[in-house]
């Protein structure tokens, strides 16, 4: 774990000037502005007030955006703290009060935060860095060509509606260090361990496209790490970069997400890891900036080669073949261009970097980029299969193309990345490369199946061939490394083989999306499927689909609407039949008072509280369990939207629908933040949510049915599931329900049953008075039903299980049958009582005897000879050799010719696929043994009745 | 057949017997509706008026439809199908979703296999793409976003119910009948099975959310219906082209019914049982043996095809043995007297049937026994007899234990036909003991 530790770069926080005041009776001091530095580096962020700032928070992702409002310190000056108004991300606000935006929500979008539920005073230290802020007008649309650091403000949510916002309210003082203006950028996260500068800040580039950007983000940090760790162990061979590639593909995912998420989208990363790369880093500043002006609309490889003159030479070259073949005439208008870029940049390489690198020798310098130009070839190799010949103008198309790349394998999908890095700009990390650690970077959901390896190693191959290719165009500098960089690719890709043929599946259908989808497919809607492919941190995504990643883009689970209207009830009973239905939810739900009344307090106390806690719920199916929590949730969201208690989040699961207990944790986190992961992947994040503290959480309230499907072995799942309310941080109310009220006793072993705690509701079965109230509130003074027969039904289901369900079905039958009989003159019209009988007899008779009277003579006749044999044999099981004899002697008796043994043993076969009688395999013949599966005295009383 | 040819309406006596060939094969083999249904009229309405409720009401629903073996309950389903579809209301509407437990042995391929039929979105082409944790969440999420009023309503057909209730955990049905008790897209569930006791099958839970509608297919033709329906499964149909020949045809299938012998057979085929599939399996039988030199159905063929029919498939395989394997039989068949029943080994056999070579036989003399041994495991291949314990492969061969899986019966019939057999074998197999 060297290289973690290496990571952890300690941030120094200290007060710019004197305090510009003193507070006695807080005794706090006031400042102006706060300089964050980061160990080590001479660089610092200098944060002011007014300025909007980035504040670490549980989702590295996303850090919170906050403006601040005051920063001040206690009076020793130890404790650092910031006041602050808080902006909410997208992906702050729950998904089902996006709906009220009314629109799809920008990406990029924040809203002015208004609630008043969280703590505006953070400490000063979880200040990230600055970002930029913008506020739009309502009716303005989003800049599209701007470049991902700047956020904007439209609207403010104040957890429960959105308000125009006034600009005034958002804009800062002071327009935030633009990067390029700062050249020595201030370290804004320690984390960023890349020792790069970006490119001049902004582009007018056609892809906002925030998804690419984080990617290209997060990859261009696993490289900067790569190329630490490679850097630390000293050594400049391939052997270490090798070691390095290895170690990091075998690394936790969550280093790599905290990685990533230091450097969110929309900031420059300003961090410079070691000295000797600033200065090339400056001379990429330029030569990159030189080269903007003349590339400025083009958004290829070329213009990312520019911004980093390293690789410049061996790609350009590279790539110009491979462009040329695949490309329109149309876009040949930018290759002119080229050249000289070409020229720069490789007239920097040779000036610049050799000296730059002072503890850098070149040849790690080599070994850094030659991946890259692995990643050149890759990208053209796809792309060029794919013929999409307006390659330039059809950047959506490329983002597009470039999903469909990564999906494939882990070498390809780095190429996003890379490919974006054009894109982002200033982001663009130039000199800091493109490491071999890129390709096992790429996601927390690299591919590792075997498919996904064979796509792969077809690609090698082709790349094989394509960098022979580009061997002979290349001044040969690099030959050497690329090499071995690709073998490294190669095993690093080898190293992640479990997650199977996910991702090649999700090549073929993005291959076959494309046709379809190429057209009308905005870069946006691209950008969200590519998200909810990828990097589940995504901000929730309205479009993403709720179960499929892998599904065709823009599938959402639908069944298709009628072309003809449903008809409505026409007359009494008919309505009477519709609410009747279980599945029409009733105004309120009688007979559960009592239960409504202690879930609620329960649940309302622990929002109220902010803590967590469990709750056990049992009774037999079809009690109301399920439909009363469900209510108490509906009362619950009512007073948090009127403002009485705290809001909250619910969600449910239900063991009946997960195919694996291990899937609860991947439906939890799915409804809990739209992030889509594996099992595992999914516990992890949920351990680390509900672990962590944050400055805005909502209490969630987990409602788990159907607890008992969710036991295993180790029963971790359970455990986790009742451990997490007990965290501090976690505010979480578990509602769990199951059928037995003895479970937490049977199946739990001790840790969880005690996490379960000792609150527990029972829920008695209906007696026959609350089933008639039930009805009777359900059917709400529709006259459908005589009393008497209302009487007898909740009697008679209060009798045999206090089922509501039951209830229910047997008056909708009812009324079936009585529509029927209303055809006859003395019908009145209603349910009675003659009408529940016929149900009663329907569902409730066995249909044994009425089988046994329709069964043919031989079959009766060796039911018959099985009870006689039972009868000599003392026994309840005789073979059916044994029954075949008294079934001879039965048949002579009763004068029938008697029947071979073949036909025998289909009778037999017959009553045993009715399971009047059950029998052993028929592959015993003879020998298989019969029993009755009816008692003998039902068997005689049947054939008696004939 | 020049006299004939001056009728245009006559055809060759060939071509005739093709046509009707076809045309009577078809109604055995391919199951071709009924126009209308017997006997079971009022559960037609039942399943109709309940799934017309799904499709034009948009009302969830679950049924069970319970029959033994042949007694036309996949039939009704179809026929109400039919029916329903003739309703422009329900044809615009109604998805159908037809699963068979012998086929979807699983949830995974059942889940598979309801997506693909519904066309939903993950499916391309005929691929569906995803886990079997995704495909789960897909559908019940497209499920769940549907309502009463606005979502096609779906027909899910689990043939042989039974075997679904097997599957793990019963998710499916479970998530089946959760649909259809709560306020998601409109499904109607109908299971088809032929077991009584399904109820008995399904979790408590699973059977809570379960309408609890059954409809019970036990019809109980009496036996001049049965005769009725012969006759009219027989009959040609009035748009036959040859007119005479339908006339002769139908009068002779007239005469055919009322033969004494006849009604004998059809009588013990009906005692033995009274579902339609195995009467068009005996009536198949008759029909192909109708020619141009036999334009019709006789008595002799009836009886003939009823004995094919009733054939014991053992006492059959009897007739093909050897002489000496028929010995061990019958010293088999001695051993099952003297023991009861109890199990016995080659050495024991072997003894016997030597036993039987000192007293009485004449015509049979001893064989080695490498010979006797090569016999007795043709007699296990065939399987008229099997080890009493298959695991027990440590034994040595000549004693292992083994049942003799025929019955007394079956090898008296056996010897009785069998050919040219030696007096003495014949008299000792009938002796009383040894």
């Amino acid at each position: 774990m060297k290289y973690s530790s290496r990571l952890r770069v300690r941030r120094v926080y200290r007060w710019c000037e004197e305090p510009l005041s003193f507070n006695r009776k807080l005794k706090t001091h006031e400042y102006r502005s706060l300089a964050i530095s980061v160990e080590g580096l001479p660089r610092t962020t200098v944060i002011k007030t007014g300025q909007h700032i980035l504040i670490e928070g549980d989702d590295e992702d996303n850090p919170y955006v906050a403006k601040v409002v005051k920063l001040f310190s206690d009076e020793s000056g130890t404790q650092k703290k910031a006041v602050v108004q808080w902006f909410a991300r997208v992906s702050e606000v729950p998904l089902s009060k996006l709906k009220l935006l009314g629109r799809e929500p920008h990406p990029q979008e924040i809203f002015y935060y208004e609630g008043r539920s969280c703590d505006d005073e953070v400490n000063a230290e979880s200040i990230l860095r600055p970002v930029q802020v913008k506020h739009l007008d309502g009716a303005a649309p989003f800049p599209d060509s701007v470049d991902k650091d700047t956020l904007y403000v439209k609207l403010s949510w104040d957890s429960k509606t959105f308000r125009a916002v006034d600009s005034a309210l958002v804009e800062q003082d002071r327009p935030p260090c633009p990067k390029p203006s700062l050249p020595p950028s201030p370290p804004c996260s320690p984390l960023a361990a890349a020792p790069g500068s970006r490119g001049p800040s902004r582009r007018a580039l056609p892809t906002p496209d925030l998804a690419v950007l984080r990617r290209a983000l997060s990859g261009e940090v696993r490289r900067g790490r790569a190329t630490m760790s490679a850097g630390k162990a000293g050594a400049a061979e391939a052997e270490s970069l090798h070691s390095a590639t290895k170690l990091s593909a075998s690394k936790c995912l969550s280093a790599k997400r905290r990685d990533a998420s230091a450097r969110t989208p929309g900031v420059r990363k300003k961090l410079e890891l070691s000295g000797p790369d600033n200065k090339s880093m400056i001379c990429d500043d330029v030569l990159s900036q030189l080269l903007d002006d003349e590339l400025e609309s083009e958004v290829t490889f070329a213009q990312r080669m520019s911004s980093s003159p390293p690789q410049a030479t061996p790609l350009t070259h590279s790539l110009t073949p491979l462009r040329k073949a695949h490309r329109a005439p149309a876009a040949e208008g930018a290759f002119p261009l080229k050249p000289a870029a070409i020229v720069l940049s490789k007239s920097s390489l040779s000036e610049m970097s050799p000296p730059s690198a002072a503890r850098d020798d070149s040849s790690r310098e080599l070994l850094d980029k030659s991946p890259q130009r692995g990643d050149v070839t890759e990208a053209g190799l796809p792309n060029g299969s794919v013929k999409t010949p307006r390659r330039r103008n059809g950047t959506p198309r490329r983002n597009y193309l470039t999903s469909g790349q990564k999906a494939t394998t882990p070498s390809r999908k780095k190429e996003p990345k890379t490919l974006k890095e054009p894109a982002l700009g200033v982001l663009a990390e130039v000199d800091n490369e493109n490491s071999p650690m890129l390709p096992v970077a790429t996601t927390p959901r690299s591919s590792k199946r075997k498919s996904a390896q064979l796509v792969s190693s077809r690609i090698r191959k082709q790349l094989n061939l394509l960098e022979n290719q580009q061997d002979l165009n290349s001044d040969g500098e690099d030959e050497d490394e690329f090499v071995p960089s690709k073998k490294e690719l190669q095993s690093s890709s080898e190293d992640d083989e479990d997650e199977a043929a996910l991702e090649s599946d999700e090549e073929v259908v993005l291959k076959k999306g494309r046709h379809a989808a190429s057209g009308p497919r905005t870069p946006r809607s691209k950008q969200k499927t590519r998200s909810s492919t990828r990097t589940p941190r995504k901000t929730p995504n309205k479009k993403i689909t709720p179960g499929t990643p892998r599904t065709p883009h823009r599938a959402t689970p639908s069944i298709p609407s009628r072309s003809l209207p449903a008809r409505q009830p026409a007359n009494v009973l008919e309505e009477a039949r519709t609410r009747l239905h279980v599945s029409s939810v009733p105004e309120s739900l009688p007979c559960r008072e009592q239960e409504f009344q202690d879930i609620y307090s329960f649940v309302e106390s622990k929002i109220v509280d902010g803590t967590g806690g469990c709750m056990y719920i049992s009774g037999v199916p079809g009690t109301g369990k399920t439909a009363t929590v469900h209510e108490v949730m509906r009362c619950l969201q009512h007073a948090a939207d009127v403002d009485e208690i705290p809001p909250f989040h619910f969600i449910e699961i239900n063991g009946m629908k997960m195919t694996d207990p291990h899937q609860a944790y991947v439906q939890i986190l799915q409804k809990l933040t739209g992030q889509k992961a594996t099992a595992d992947h999914a516990a992890a994040l949920l351990e680390k949510r509900f672990s962590n503290p944050a400055p805005r959480k909502e209490t969630t309230v987990l409602l788990v049915d159907e607890l008992d499907l969710l036991w295993t072995r180790k029963q971790n799942v359970m455990y986790n599931l009742f451990d997490w309310p007990t965290r501090r941080h976690a505010r979480l109310v578990v509602l769990t329900i199951a059928n037995t009220m003895d479970l937490p006793e049977r199946i739990m072993i001790n840790r969880v049953a005690s996490r379960l705690g000792l609150t527990r509701m029972s829920f008695q079965p209906y007696s026959f008075k609350q089933l008639q109230q039930i009805i009777m509130s359900r059917l709400n003074k529709v006259k459908a039903f005589e009393e008497d027969a209302l009487q007898l039904v909740s009697r008679k289901v209060a009798a045999l299980s206090g089922d509501a369900r039951r209830c229910l079905d047997i008056c909708r039958r009812a009324t079936e049958i009585c529509e029927h009989s209303a055809a006859k003159p003395s019908a009145t019209g209603l349910v009675g009582m003659s009408h529940v009988m016929e149900v009663l007899n329907e569902m409730f008779s066995s249909s044994y005897i009425t089988a046994i009277k329709c069964a043919s003579v031989q079959e009766q006749l060796f039911l018959r000879a099985v009870i006689a044999e039972f009868r000599r044999l003392g026994l309840e099981e005789a073979t059916f050799q044994q029954v075949f004899v008294q079934h001879q002697a039965l048949c002579r008796v009763e004068g029938l010719q008697p029947i071979s043994v073949s036909e025998g043993l289909a009778v037999c076969q017959r009553l045993g696929a009715c399971r009047l009688l059950l029998l052993e395999p028929s592959r015993l013949g003879v020998l298989q043994r019969v029993r009755l599966n009816v008692s003998q005295d039902d068997v005689l009383f049947a054939l008696k009745a004939d | 057949m020049s006299k004939r040819k001056v009728k245009d309406d006559h055809l060759p006596v060939g071509e005739c017997i093709t046509q009707v060939q076809d045309i009577l094969r078809e109604r055995f083999c391919r199951q071709q509706l009924p126009d209308r249904l017997e006997g079971v009229e009022a559960q037609h309405k039942h399943l109709l008026e309940l799934l017309k409720r799904t499709a034009v009401h948009g009302e969830s629903n679950s049924v069970l439809i319970v029959g033994p073996r042949g007694a036309g309950k996949t039939m009704l389903l179809k026929c109400v199908l039919r029916d329903l579809l003739e309703e422009k209301e329900a044809q615009k509407n109604l998805l159908q979703v037809h699963l068979n437990g012998l086929l979807q042995t699983d949830d995974r391929i059942a889940l598979k296999e309801i997506t693909r039929q519904l066309h939903l979105e993950n499916v391309v082409g005929d691929k569906v793409f995803g886990s079997f944790a995704e495909n789960l969440a897909f559908l019940l999420e497209a499920l769940k976003k549907g309502d009463r009023s606005s979502s096609r309503p779906v027909l899910f057909v689990l043939d042989e119910f039974d075997l679904f209730a097997h599957h793990k955990n019963q998710t499916l049905l479970y998530n089946l009948f959760d649909v259809s008790q709560s306020a998601q897209a409109p499904v109607a569930v109908v299971g088809i099975t032929c077991r009584l006791d399904v109820l008995e099958l399904l979790e408590k839970r699973v059977k809570s959310r379960f309408s609890h509608r059954q409809i019970h297919l036990l019809s109980n033709p009496t036996f001049p219906q049965y005769l009725e329906r012969v006759r009219t499964q027989l009959s040609l149909p009035d748009r036959f082209p040859d007119q005479e020949f339908c006339q002769d045809w139908n009068d002779g299938v007239e005469t055919l019914c009322e033969d004494k012998s006849v009604q004998d057979v059809l009588q013990k085929h009906f005692n033995s049982s009274k579902d339609f599939r195995s009467l068009h399996m005996l009536l198949m039988l008759c029909l192909s043996r109708v020619s141009v030199s036999r334009p019709a159905i006789r008595p002799a063929d009836l009886l003939e095809a009823s004995r094919l029919c009733f054939t014991d498939s053992k006492a059959n395989m009897l007739h093909g043995l050897s002489i000496l394997e028929l010995c061990l039989i019958i010293a088999m068949k001695h051993l099952n007297d003297v023991y009861e029943g109890e199990p016995f080994n080659l050495q024991m056999v072997h003894n016997e049937f030597k036993k039987f070579l000192q007293r009485k036989s004449n015509s049979m003399y001893n064989f080695e026994q490498p010979v006797i041994m090569k016999a007795f495991e043709h007699l296990q291949q065939l399987e008229l007899i099997r080890p009493v314990d298959s695991t027990a492969a440590k034994t040595q061969r000549e004693y292992q234990l083994m049942r003799l899986m025929l019955d007394h019966s079956q090898i008296m019939e056996a010897l009785q036909k069998y050919p040219q057999c030696p007096t003495d074998v014949k008299q000792w197999a009938m002796s009383a003991f040894g």
